[in-house]
């Protein structure tokens, strides 16, 4: 089980795996065609999202973000992952799955705004069936466990109708799997066999700390400890990564409980733009994984096979460009949080306490709008 | 009508909320088959079934955790934590994950659970088992905290606290659930939940106290009265938000206020509650607010720990000192 399952070499060559095959679902398959338009359709993802990711970084840059945590190279592993979901399934991330918020239907601009300090979320988490980012690293492993727990006792796993069976996943990192929390979450998990789905995305460092700091076995070897199966996957692989997930999805929408997915993957760019990975990894570490690079290799296939020509990559890159343009644009724009929200959203009903330092707040902000006017 | 513990009264409290809204679920450990350490959930996993009334693994941290998810399903999780002691490995998801919850998601999210806690001494226990956490969720933003200091409050509050839409702290007075008993008529209506109550009229001074100390400040009372002062005694029923009015309306005739609580004096409960007197009644103070409460130290031994608790003695002597001031 510590095997890697890959199904696209870093080449861009198709190769069997005994056990796992891609097998596009039947709602990516009429939303795009044919196998060949999945395939084109995840090219497309994974390339806006590493756009988005590298405005983000750039907005950082200048200004218009407090901090960016970048997914460079993890592109395969969090779209992978993010479309083997269905609509109905629910999914709570750390603060590095841009992919999978992507998938799920969340605007990539709506990202920016807890690290612009303009909002905590942008989306209905309920509408999305994805929640706000954690950043208490691994916590939120254990909410996962908690709502696949209701959804058991609602009784939506291993009816065999697909419209209601429903999984969850948690997203968390290499790093979250030394948090007592996931290890509860873990251990929760198959004490009740709850239908969730633990997507680590091995990409081998936190912050400065390499995995080796982290585990001496393969991750993936730690569901058997827990009780339940895992399956290390070559995160790099979008097909791969999508086939594993799709797979793990379904044993836990069956009500065969909890599966693991180590997506082994590399974080190309710096925890945060705060960080100096310079300070602790090597150029040639970078080089030997800047060759698996999980866009390339598909884009590689793609014209191997002729799925997609030069007219196809030309109008991807023009797509992009202009989404590139609009993140920006949109992240310029983003409205200025009121003062009050806070006071509005720490309780269902509001204190007496906190409503009269809200009538404060209120009455000093009138007085500066007074001020403003008289200047 | 009917004279039960409360412990009784609690488990009644349970069934009884239980009852009407199948959303709501118990969770914790040995809470089951045993019915808990101290039998607060007895019977209730026979009558609703292991999926309402789930023995939890031995992990706090997952235990609030779970609880967090299964309210975002749409539940309405009730946590029972062992002992007071036994809350700190759920710090963070208490703390950081509960009580944040609702701002992270920008009002969207509501999380209608209820953490309940047996707290306080004197049950010559060992350590971990006899401590008083309240100031440190009171403190906390976005939790609310409440405790009952007798059977009926701790039947009406629990299940006020169960169908409140925030996250309740509910504490419980641990050395007063078999010892405690009162009258019960399920049919009353009971008052607002987040209220502090006037529990003895007097003239003199104002005691104000919750949860174990209610006792304390009451017997206090009782004494001084026989020695020909009248000592007004508050439960405050609330911690966080604190209800100031009817302290403040009773600092304002009595002149006089102390603050008993079994949690450490620095930093506590005792110390807003006399800044929010100053800050109320400051023309109407006879003497300095004053506080008769645990010392700052960890939980003592058991065999000294009513040298440590709040005593009768202690309560009249901060009296003295406040009518001699």
């Amino acid at each position: 089980m510590s095997d890697l399952i890959q199904l696209l070499t870093t080449d861009g060559v198709r190769v069997e795996d005994p056990d796992v095959a891609f097998a596009p679902d039947a709602a990516l398959l009429a939303e795009h065609g044919d196998e060949a338009g999945v395939l084109r359709a995840m090219l497309r993802d994974m390339t806006l999202v590493r756009r988005f990711d590298n405005e983000a970084t750039a907005l950082q840059r200048h200004g218009e973000l407090g901090l960016w945590p970048p997914s460079l190279g993890q592109e395969a592993a969090q779209i992978g992952a993010g479309r083997a979901l269905a609509a109905h399934d629910f999914v709570f991330p750390s603060y590095r799955e841009h992919g999978v918020a992507w998938c799920r239907g969340v605007e990539l601009v709506d990202l920016l705004g807890l690290f612009r300090g303009s909002d905590h979320v942008g989306w209905d988490p309920a509408e999305k069936g994805y929640a706000p980012a954690s950043i208490v690293i691994g916590a939120h492993a254990l909410h996962a466990v908690g709502y696949a727990l209701g959804v058991l006792h609602d009784g939506a796993v291993g009816t065999g109708d697909a419209a209601r069976d429903t999984a969850v996943l948690a997203c968390f990192g290499d790093g979250a799997t030394s948090q007592g929390d996931v290890n509860e979450a873990m251990v929760f998990a198959a004490s009740y066999n709850v239908p969730v789905v633990f997507f680590v995305q091995n990409n081998h460092w936190a912050i400065s700390e390499p995995l080796t700091r982290q585990t001496r076995i393969p991750l993936v070897q730690r569901a058997s400890g827990f009780g339940f199966p895992g399956y290390r996957v070559d995160g790099n692989d979008v097909l791969a990564t999508y086939a594993v997930v799709q797979r793990a999805l379904e044993h836990a929408r069956s009500g065969q409980g909890p599966v693991l997915v180590e997506a082994v993957t590399y974080r190309m760019g710096a925890h945060t733009t705060t960080d100096d990975p310079t300070r602790y990894r090597t150029d040639d570490e970078l080089e030997v994984w800047r060759r698996r690079d999980p866009i390339d290799r598909l884009a590689k296939h793609l014209r191997a096979t002729g799925a997609a020509d030069d007219a196809w990559f030309a109008a991807l890159e023009a797509e992009v460009e202009a989404f590139g343009t609009d993140v920006r644009t949109r992240c310029h724009a983003m409205p200025e949080p009121s003062a009050l929200a806070s006071f509005d959203e720490t309780y269902v009903e509001i204190t007496p306490t906190l409503a009269a330092q809200r009538a404060e707040v209120e009455a000093l902000l009138a007085l500066d709008e007074t001020a403003e006017v008289a200047r | 009508m009917t004279t039960l513990t409360l412990a009784k009264a609690l488990n009644a409290g349970l069934r009884r909320a239980m009852e009407g809204d199948d959303k709501v679920v118990l969770l914790g450990e040995d809470i089951g088959r045993l019915g808990g350490v101290f039998r607060i959930t007895e019977g209730l996993q026979k009558d609703f079934g292991e999926q309402r009334v789930l023995d939890t693994p031995l992990a706090e941290s997952g235990i609030v955790g779970t609880a967090i998810g299964l309210a975002l399903r749409g539940y309405r999780p009730v946590v029972e934590i062992q002992f007071d002691g036994f809350v700190y490995p759920a710090y963070d998801q208490i703390v950081c994950q509960v009580a944040k919850m609702r701002t992270r998601s920008g009002g969207q999210w509501k999380l209608p659970i209820v953490i309940r806690i047996p707290y306080g001494g004197g049950i010559g226990a060992v350590e971990h088992h006899s401590e008083s956490p309240e100031a440190q969720f009171a403190h906390t933003p976005g939790l609310k905290v409440v405790t009952c200091s007798n059977p009926v409050d701790g039947y009406w509050m629990l299940q006020q606290a169960i169908a409140h839409d925030d996250p309740v702290i509910f504490l419980e007075p641990k050395r007063l659930y078999h010892s405690m008993k009162a009258e019960l008529d399920p049919a009353l209506e009971p008052g607002p939940l987040f209220a502090s109550r006037v529990v003895r009229s007097g003239t003199d001074a104002t005691l104000i106290a919750y949860g174990p100390t209610v006792q304390t400040a009451l017997a206090a009372a009782d004494q001084a009265a026989e020695e020909g002062r009248s000592l007004e005694v508050i439960d405050l029923r609330t911690i966080s938000p604190l209800d100031l009015a009817p302290v403040a309306a009773s600092v304002r005739r009595t002149g006089r206020a102390i603050v008993v609580h079994e949690a450490h004096v620095s930093f506590g409960v005792g110390a807003e509650v006399a800044a929010a007197i100053t800050e109320e009644c400051f023309h109407s103070l006879e003497a300095p607010v004053l506080r008769v409460c645990g010392y700052d130290t960890p939980y003592p031994l058991s065999r000294v720990e009513h040298e440590w608790l709040p005593t009768v003695d202690r309560v009249l002597d901060a009296v003295d000192r406040a009518v001699a001031f």
